[in-house]
């Protein structure tokens, strides 16, 4: 397939990894950030190819996993009340809340429908005038644009019967949480392609100054993944600590400047808790009070209280890098994608269900 | 629904739909059962219900569909397809003209695999209890070889696809969710038993037979792996995927390993038969791109793939239905 069977040609890999094992004098720890990538390396097998002193630790990056289990319980309550059509995308509706999913939902008589884009939803909301229709504005700034574009248009077209769940989180608060934790082994990121592509990358270059990391920013096949680690290497190697551009295929560095005017239009920056890891500052988006009669938890008054998570789940440990998926003594035994006790168990992108269907290193 | 009452409404939608469609000595005598003739050989036997949404799709409908499914099940056991029955669950409201053109693809498909329908049921359902249509067949056959199972594959043993994987998944997805494709992606919805005769005819020694219908080629090699304790490799390189399903794939977020097929199966025989199965199938005319993409060795009950990058993994069961991605 053209522009892809290039970024997975298997002799330009192994190449590569060659490379990397050539220019790695030391023993080097890189997290890469999004989940998406994470995927990529236990589904290629990538990890078999890249020599033992380089060590790969799966980021935070996989939106599924980071929504607090609160929310889901709120979007769960918002899906059960008559009269809403509950939209969002395919990965979502498998993850348990406290109590249900999703799915739970739908089998019990809430109408629940996959949609591949938010706007899918505000013309559904514009074909079914008589009932609510509420989509789960899940993701980073990847998926952000498209889903203030559905706010906007709404609020433009009078679609009165639409309204958002936002559980919108952002990439460099997250990077920043995993360097401030005092435990921190990440000496370099691969940074997500796709978020760099709406939003550029000139926000890390501030996170490599302040914390002396290297950031590469990478695409998501495997030739992209071992030149985003070699970059990474090198600049280890040689003590520098640079933002450095590996997907300029796709990524400017002032990014998508189009997609970024329609964010800011519709979203301001929130604090926002991390499932598993905790609260993070201006790490999340929600609706400008100019939007804000189409958030849905306001609309149909969901309430958000606290839930704690199971005691055995090291979910936040895995999000941080600090442990690999095999090492939780619960991976595989009493966690497992059919009773996933954590949401990286859940979500095909989340560290621990990519370790338990790929059979990933260790 | 006065037309599952079991009168005369029950009376004219029988002699209006289906039996000019089945037309079959059997099934025209309208008696309770069907008496069949005796049979020299051992029998194989499969029961299957056909639920899809939408009830018409590009490739066929559930009627073609009810029909392949189960004499593809029997052509599984080594077993050529004789007769099948069939019940339907009909919803109070379905367009006659709809449930005609599933019956007559049903017909149609019975008679290109050469199975008489010899007796049937309908059932009428309140609206809003039911999706249009739901069918289930029950196929009998003569077994032609002796058993072909799981716990015949041994160490040693090729696998080999008959064609080209996940049409038949993208095709209903493609109408399931209104998304168009460039390219119009056809199901791959056929009959095997051609195919699987065209195998014995020629004397090759077939271990094991499996259709790879829901849960793709992964399913089916997981369970021949865990049924029989073996590791099975495969080859990422060799896998047959048609750029049309691959582009689909991609942009789904899904994996065509895990994708429906209605008309590819795997076969597996000694290693040394491969080649000359695979010339065998592709002489068929009807699995052009019939290839070996592994091999049975001993080791743990799993499926490994070697990647076309040139890694290794592990190549698992589904967890529930294959859910498209966020990005």
């Amino acid at each position: 397939m053209k522009f892809l069977d290039e970024y997975r040609d298997g002799e330009l890999v192994s190449e590569l990894g060659r490379r990397i094992a050539a220019t790695a004098a030391h023993d080097w720890t890189i997290m890469e950030v999004c989940g998406g990538q994470t995927h990529t390396i236990l589904k290629s097998g990538l990890e078999e190819l890249l020599p033992g002193n380089v060590q790969l630790v799966h980021g935070p990056g996989c939106p599924v996993c980071v929504t607090p289990l609160e929310l889901i319980d709120a979007a769960v309550e918002v899906a059960m009340r008559p009269g809403v059509v509950f939209t969002s995308f395919g990965d979502m509706l498998r993850v348990p809340g406290s109590r249900l999913s999703l799915l739970d939902a739908r089998a019990r008589g809430a109408d629940v429908r996959i949609v591949y884009s938010p706007l899918d939803a505000v013309e559904l909301a514009r074909r079914m005038q008589e009932k609510e229709v509420v989509f789960f504005a899940v993701g980073f700034e990847t998926t952000a644009p498209a889903n203030a574009m559905a706010v906007w248009q709404a609020a433009n077209t009078g679609v009165e019967n639409f309204s958002i769940v936002s559980a919108h989180v952002l990439v460099p608060p997250a990077m920043e949480a995993v360097l401030g934790s005092p435990e921190c082994r990440v000496q370099a990121f691969l940074a997500p392609g796709h978020v760099c592509a709406v939003d550029g990358y000139e926000q890390y270059e501030a996170v490599a100054n302040r914390y002396g990391v290297p950031v590469v920013v990478t695409g998501f096949e495997p030739v992209d993944l071992m030149e985003g680690i070699l970059g990474a290497v090198r600049q280890l190697e040689d003590g520098r600590a640079e933002v450095e551009n590996r997907y300029s295929r796709a990524v400017k560095r002032e990014g998508n400047q189009e997609a970024r005017r329609i964010v800011a239009e519709v979203f301001e920056t929130s604090s926002r808790k991390w499932r598993g890891i905790g609260a993070i500052p201006n790490s999340g988006l929600c609706l400008r009070p100019a939007y804000a009669s189409f958030d849905a938890l306001t609309r149909f008054g969901a309430q958000t209280g606290e839930v704690a998570e199971p005691e055995q789940c090291q979910a936040g440990r895995v999000l941080q890098g600090l442990l690999k998926p095999t090492g939780c003594a619960a991976f595989g035994t009493h966690c497992t994608p059919d009773h996933p006790l954590g949401a990286p168990m859940v979500s095909s992108e989340g560290a621990c269900a990519a370790y338990y269907l790929y059979g990933g290193r260790d | 629904m006065a037309h599952g009452g079991g009168g005369r409404m029950t009376e004219r939608l029988i002699e209006d739909v289906f039996l000019p469609a089945f037309v079959g000595a059997e099934l025209g005598r309208r008696h309770d059962g069907a008496y069949l003739p005796e049979l020299q050989r051992r029998l194989a036997v499969t029961t299957d219900c056909f639920v899809v949404k939408p009830l018409l799709f590009p490739g066929g409908s559930i009627g073609s569909l009810a029909v392949h499914g189960t004499v593809n099940d029997l052509a599984m056991c080594g077993a050529r397809p004789l007769y099948l029955t069939a019940g339907f669950v009909l919803e109070e409201g379905l367009e006659i003209a709809l449930l005609r053109r599933v019956v007559t693809d049903m017909a149609a498909a019975a008679r290109e695999s050469g199975v008489e329908i010899i007796t049937a049921d309908t059932k009428v359902v309140e609206r809003g209890k039911g999706d249009g249509v739901y069918i289930n067949t029950t196929g009998i056959g003569e077994c032609l070889i002796g058993e072909a199972g799981p716990w015949r594959a041994e160490p040693g043993d090729a696998v080999i696809v008959s064609g080209d994987l996940g049409r038949h998944g993208i095709a209903i997805l493609s109408v399931r969710e209104g998304i168009e494709f460039s390219t119009r992606i056809e199901s791959d919805a056929m009959a095997l038993w051609p195919a699987v005769s065209a195998l014995i005819a020629a004397g090759i020694e077939i271990h094991c037979l499996r259709d790879l219908t829901r849960g793709g080629l992964s399913s089916a090699l997981n369970e021949i792996a865990r049924a029989r304790g073996v590791e099975i490799n495969i080859d990422e390189a060799t896998i047959p995927i048609s750029e049309p399903v691959r582009g689909a794939c991609e942009f789904l977020g899904l994996d065509p390993l895990y994708v429906a097929n209605e008309g590819r199966f795997c076969v597996i025989v000694p290693g040394g038969e491969a080649p000359r199965a695979v010339g065998v199938l592709k002489s068929t005319g009807l699995a052009l791109d019939a290839r070996v993409i592994g091999a049975l060795c001993e080791g743990r009950s799993r499926v490994v793939m070697k990647t076309r990058i040139g890694g290794r993994r592990i190549v698992d069961m589904l967890s529930g239905e294959q859910l498209p991605r966020i990005c």
